[in-house]
């Protein structure tokens, strides 16, 4: 069984809801990615920059936000400078068909950061639920790991914790500025 | 990291205003200048408190493509298959876990036809079989956590 291989195409969840991007938005998403500018009228040095109007830039931000391509606009904390030194990709093999209503209540839990349903790939891995528990201990990310097993009970068939050892790369993704 | 940065972090981490003067807007919140808001930000992200300032992406949202994907890579050869992995462009992050599957990484791709091509090229690389788990259904994302 070659698993895995025929798992990796995108589903529905993946693929874009978005192709039409407008190039302006495109242009937008590409001067921004690596932060605003850091200048009392940021949307109006982006405009400049862009050549479009402050009004332009203000309306695209916005609907980009409505629509879900900007999840949202702020700070993002660099999260072991935060103390979370410790985050465990908690696993987990539950019912597909009890799958949605547990993920549901998983994703609530303050210290779940991501909450995904995957695919299995068998034998070597039997993990169905996925979710990222960040904590400023091991102890910590272990007692909120407990407590996610407490909430699924026996719906939890087998899980298992895999913590990062080391940060291999991390660049994060950047849009090229080719349309 | 004092007081005030923390304020800025928890108060900060989403809802940024989208107007002319957005520092002095968020500034006055905090009960804070303008000028005092834009320096602390500037010396976290030279700290790297901050990793960024500014709009969060969600890329399937334009059009892309994010999976997640593991490796079984023998011990002797992990240094060799981790430069291999991390030297596509289509690997955002990659961290090394504690399991058979000990290699994770995140392909992203701005068309979801990049991450067939780009499992096929790591595996032509390494000689190993990409595991891929495309997520099925998101059920929650927020990585805000308290400063």
């Amino acid at each position: 069984m070659n698993q895995g291989r025929s798992d990796f195409s995108p589903t529905t969840a993946d693929v874009g809801l978005k192709p039409d991007l407008h190039p302006d938005d495109r242009r937008l998403i590409v001067a921004t990615q690596s932060g605003l500018p850091l200048v009392p009228r940021p949307y109006h040095a982006l405009a400049e920059q862009l050549g479009l109007t402050a009004v332009d830039v203000m309306a695209r931000l916005a609907r980009l936000l409505e629509e879900g391509v900007i999840r949202r606009i702020g700070a993002v904390p660099n999260h072991y400078a935060l103390g979370y030194t410790a985050n465990g990709m908690s696993v987990w093999d539950v019912p597909d068909e009890r799958i949605d209503a547990l993920g549901e209540q998983v994703g609530r839990l303050s210290f779940v950061t991501h909450c995904y349903h995957r695919p299995r790939a068998l034998p070597l891995w039997p993990y169905n639920l996925f979710a990222m528990v960040h904590g400023k201990s091991r102890d910590a990310v272990e007692a909120q790991v407990a407590q996610i097993a407490v909430l699924l009970g026996a719906d939890c068939r087998a899980h298992d914790v895999l913590y990062s050892s080391r940060i291999l790369k991390k660049t994060g993704l950047r849009i090229g500025s080719s349309l | 990291m004092d007081e005030l940065d923390r304020r800025i972090i928890n108060a900060l981490q989403g809802g940024f205003p989208i107007c002319d003067e957005p520092y002095r807007e968020a500034a006055e919140r905090l009960g804070i200048t303008e000028a005092g808001l834009i320096e602390r930000i500037e010396r976290m992200l030279a700290e790297k408190t901050l990793t960024r300032f500014g709009p969060m992406f969600q890329v399937e949202r334009m059009g892309g493509a994010f999976v997640l994907a593991a490796l079984a890579v023998p011990e002797a050869d992990y240094e060799r298959v981790a430069e291999a992995v991390n030297a596509q462009p289509e690997v955002a992050h990659n961290y090394r876990r504690e399991h058979a599957l000990n290699m994770w990484f995140v392909l992203a791709t701005e068309a979801p036809e990049g991450i067939a091509a780009a499992i096929d090229k790591i595996e032509r690389d390494t000689g190993l079989t990409v595991y891929a788990f495309p997520k099925l259904k998101e059920y929650f994302v927020e990585m805000r956590l308290a400063a």
